[in-house]
């Protein structure tokens, strides 16, 4: 193995507990979409990944998952391999897991593994950098929310939502997301339902 | 700390807790969707809860509290086991009340009292494909639920009404998630299945021997098969319970002796006992044979 | 007054006690030790190691002694032990033509290259009881051969391929890693490799029913022991830090190549196939039953008709693992009052519209579940209320 040239930053400070903290928060992300999760005491990770995207890796990445990143870099890279034993891909459509940190160049959702008819679960994650929410904007509606749900989402493409929908048109196959934002996480399953408010369709 | 020495927190090592996390994610944003899981050889038997063991262990952390019933009862054998199990391997608190635990796993039945968005249902479930009584086959029920073909399942409902005038199905009573997938209810009575509808805690499925999990997370619709002119219907009784004197929970018949002298109670033993302490109380005796 | 059972820790850590003073036995006999089951009942342990997926005569002994020598149980008890072992890496593929041969028979050749190798077999023994072995006896090895056997022996099967009488055992396109059963679910269709995995681990009792099926005309199967051999092979890994293969010790192996007689297809001349088995140590009943059902699971994939059980891929493997199998059917044993409650109640309800149909008076219940009948009235409720 190539000894890195910088220091690596380490990992989780209690990889038991860490993981299971970090799962917990993405279970309710995903199970309560457009509800924000906190998590909070994360270690610091090599960019471009951030804090919140590099605890979801080490906490779900393995040698298992393969991982592609938007924008690699080395050390971020380096980090991955020796932390998760995760093998890095240059096609997404090899990526269980993605980190987005770059959500205005996102390639379009259907390069991402989209799962298959039998298996919809053989499907991408997304991790999305997103640049902060807001609570207005959209309007959520589908399994974990009670009635609808309002809430922005800062720092996609404006036809961000539109490939969405169309991806609603495949269902159940798909991608999931998690948007991160420092020590926030937001999950929005295929199964959620977006409407963009004030753009009648 | 570790209370098994040699063994990680809550028993399964971390690549396996990762590998069914990362399943269970899947399945909640695919509600009702069986998703194949590298199901692990249990220390217990498969078919005595080793899916609904693997779930919890994925998801439980040391703050959790830990609530474990069978048939609705906390002191049942295989209740005590399991929850033993869990306080060994992972030294988390459990309980019996419904009302304080974070994780309920559960064979069979669903709490009377309604569960909050704080709690995790947890289902031990022996067979997970509701089409695999009509075809056994894998290879052709994955096919039926890529095609959302239940045609099957209403064929065999509509025999049911033609053969006995109603529904004979009694427990793990098909229901349809999210609009989408059929999924088996864990063979819950289907008194129960009212209680997945819109329900607000997030509701896990394990399947160990035949190594799927699915999940149907909060406030999700779920509907119990039926027809117009047969509507899904559940179970009550006449008598209540002859314990605590409640007439709204699913009451186990309690054979007494061998002359049919039989009583009415509780099923689920936390919500008789808290029905109790509060002062109700029921006849307290037993159904005489002639009285039925 | 009725107070609800309580199951209790107490009653299950007590059937723990009883069930080790029921496992030791009378005391006055002396205790028996792992050490004595490894090296005496070797055949147990063989099918404790091979079922239980892990090659370790030690813990196998053990599990035999825990389990009073339940096989099934012994077999759980090493799956559930193995499921927590780390894994470092992966050996290579065994080469069983450079076996440390101990036996070697074929039913299709009088004779071969290298020869027949009787070893020790319970073939010719006559089956009387041995009353001398109520006493401990020395015992004395037979005289040496000759000459040692030939360092290695040519595999019959390939014998006949170099003659292209035998299909070729040539890898899948692109030669895969072949899949882990250990850690992914078995999913269909699944390849030769997956279901080799599936019927080693599988029971001895059920591949054994499964392949005499075949040979009793449900499959269209006329094997022949094409060969079966027993003995020692090296097994080695290449560590990351090296780059080349070390041997890291030896295992015993039985290996059984079935014969099969081929129709041949439009693209395909006439020719023998093959079907394989393969257990840990001595195990040839295991070997020989895998190697018919393997080959009777082969019938899609080589355009034979597919009409009996053991040429059903999912029949077959959803059904061979006797770990499951026993967890399944005796999970049975655990309390389900609730469903029955219901089932009771229906069938309550079903009598009820029956006599009411019948206009028939009945004056007695049934004697199974008191006189039924009055406690349970059905309301509707809306959808999901």
């Amino acid at each position: 193995m190539n000894a890195p040239h910088i220091p690596l930053l380490p990992g989780f400070a209690d990889p038991v507990d860490d993981a299971q903290r970090i799962f917990r928060a993405v279970l309710a992300a995903l199970s309560r979409p457009g509800m924000l999760q906190a998590i909070s005491g994360l270690p610091p990770a090599p960019a471009p990944l951030c804090a919140a995207s590099g605890a979801v890796l080490l906490a779900l990445a393995d040698y298992e998952t393969p991982v592609w990143l938007q924008s690699p870099s080395p050390e971020a890279c380096a980090w991955l391999r020796f932390h998760c034993g995760a093998p890095l891909v240059d096609a997404p459509a090899e990526a269980v897991f993605a980190v987005i940190s770059q959500p205005l160049a996102l390639p379009p959702l259907a390069a991402f593994a989209q799962g298959l008819p039998e298996y919809p679960d053989r499907s991408a994650t997304l991790i999305v950098h997103s640049a902060g929410f807001g609570d207005q904007g959209l309007r959520l509606t589908g399994p974990g929310i009670q009635d609808e749900c309002r809430l922005g989402i800062d720092g996609l493409a404006p036809d961000f939502w539109r490939s969405w929908q169309s991806q609603q048109g495949h269902a159940p196959l798909g991608v999931d997301l998690l948007f991160v934002n420092g020590d926030s996480l937001l999950g929005l399953p295929r199964s959620t339902r977006v409407d963009v408010e004030g753009k009648g369709e | 700390m570790n209370t098994v020495a040699g063994y990680n927190f809550a028993y399964l090592d971390e690549q396996t807790k990762r590998m069914i996390r990362r399943a269970l994610l899947k399945a909640v944003a695919i509600p009702g969707y069986q998703v194949p899981f590298g199901s692990r050889e249990m220390p217990l038997p498969y078919g005595w809860g080793t899916g609904g063991i693997q779930v919890t262990a994925s998801i439980l952390g040391r703050s959790d509290v830990l609530k474990v019933i069978d048939q609705g009862s906390d002191d049942t054998t295989n209740a005590v086991n399991i929850r033993r199990f869990f306080a060994q391997t992972a030294g988390v608190a459990t309980t019996d009340s419904t009302g304080e635990a974070s994780i309920i796993q559960t064979r069979h039945r669903i709490p009377e009292k309604p569960l909050g968005e704080h709690q995790i249902m947890v289902y031990q479930v022996p067979l997970p494909e509701p089409l695999g009584r009509l075809e056994p086959r894998e290879a052709v029920t994955r096919k039926l639920h890529a095609l959302a073909d239940y045609g099957l399942m209403h064929v065999k409902l509509y025999e049911d009404i033609a053969r006995y005038g109603h529904i004979a199905s009694t427990y793990d009573y098909p229901v349809l998630v999210n609009g989408r997938y059929l999924m088996a209810p864990s063979p819950i009575p289907k008194f129960d299945n009212p209680k997945l509808h819109m329900n607000p805690a997030l509701q896990l499925f394990g399947a160990g021997r035949e190594k799927r999990v699915y999940a149907i997370p909060p406030y999700t619709r779920v509907e119990s098969l039926d027809f117009e002119d047969h509507p899904f219907s559940v179970q009550r009784w006449d008598e209540p319970c002859a314990l605590c004197g409640t007439a709204d929970s699913f009451l186990d018949e309690v054979v007494l002796d061998d002359a049919g002298g039989r009583m009415f109670v509780c099923s689920d033993s936390d919500y008789c006992k808290t029905r109790q302490g509060a002062g109700h109380t029921g006849s307290q005796s037993p159904i005489p044979a002639e009285a039925t | 007054m009725y107070v609800a059972v309580k199951g209790g820790e107490t009653a299950i850590l007590n059937s723990h006690e009883l069930l080790a003073a029921a496992r030791r036995g009378d005391e006055g006999v002396p205790e028996i030790s792992p050490a004595q089951i490894r090296e005496q009942m070797r055949l147990g342990v063989a099918r404790v190691m091979s079922e239980g997926a892990l090659y370790d005569e030690e813990l196998a002994a053990l599990a035999l002694k825990q389990a009073a020598g339940d096989q099934v149980e012994a077999i759980f008890l090493l799956r559930a032990y193995r499921t927590t072992l780390p894994r470092f890496g992966y050996s290579l593929p065994v080469d069983s033509g450079r076996m440390n041969i101990r036996r070697r028979i074929s039913a299709a050749f009088k004779d071969l290259p290298g020869g027949q190798v009787l070893g020790p077999t319970y073939d010719y023994t006559q089956r009387l009881l041995d009353f001398s072995l109520h006493a401990p006896a020395a015992c004395k090895l037979p005289p040496c051969a000759d000459e040692p056997l030939p360092a290695a022996m040519p595999r019959v099967a390939d014998l006949l391929g170099h003659e292209g009488l035998m299909e070729a055992e040539l890898p899948p396109a692109g030669d895969p890693a072949p899949g882990d059963l250990s850690r992914e679910p078995l999913r269909f269709p699944a390849d030769r490799a997956t279901r080799l995995q599936n019927l080693a681990r599988g029971d001895e009792g059920f591949l054994l029913a499964m392949g005499y099926s075949t040979q009793r005309g449900y499959a269209n199967s006329h094997p022949f022991a094409g060969e079966i051999r027993m003995g020692e092979v090296a097994l080695e890994i290449v560590p990351e830090e090296l780059g080349f293969p070390i041997a890291i010790g030896e295992i015993t192996l039985t290996e059984c190549q079935m014969i099969n007689q081929f129709a041949g297809s439009s693209t395909v001349p006439p020719q023998f196939t093959r079907g394989y088995g393969l257990a840990f140590g001595e195990a040839e009943r295991k070997a020989m039953a895998m190697a018919l059902v393997d080959r009777a699971l082969r019938a899609a994939e080589l355009g034979e008709e597919v009409v009996a059980p053991a040429q059903q891929p999912e029949f077959v493997l959803s059904h061979s693992d006797n770990v499951e199998a026993s967890g399944f059917v005796q999970h049975l044993k655990l309390p389900h009052y609730v469903d029955f409650q219901s089932e009771l109640e229906l069938l309550r309800k079903m009598r009820k519209r029956h006599e009411g149909r019948k206009k028939v008076s009945v004056t007695e219940g049934n004697p199974l579940f008191g006189t039924g009948g009055k406690a349970h009235t059905e309301i509707a409720v809306g959808e999901n209320a």
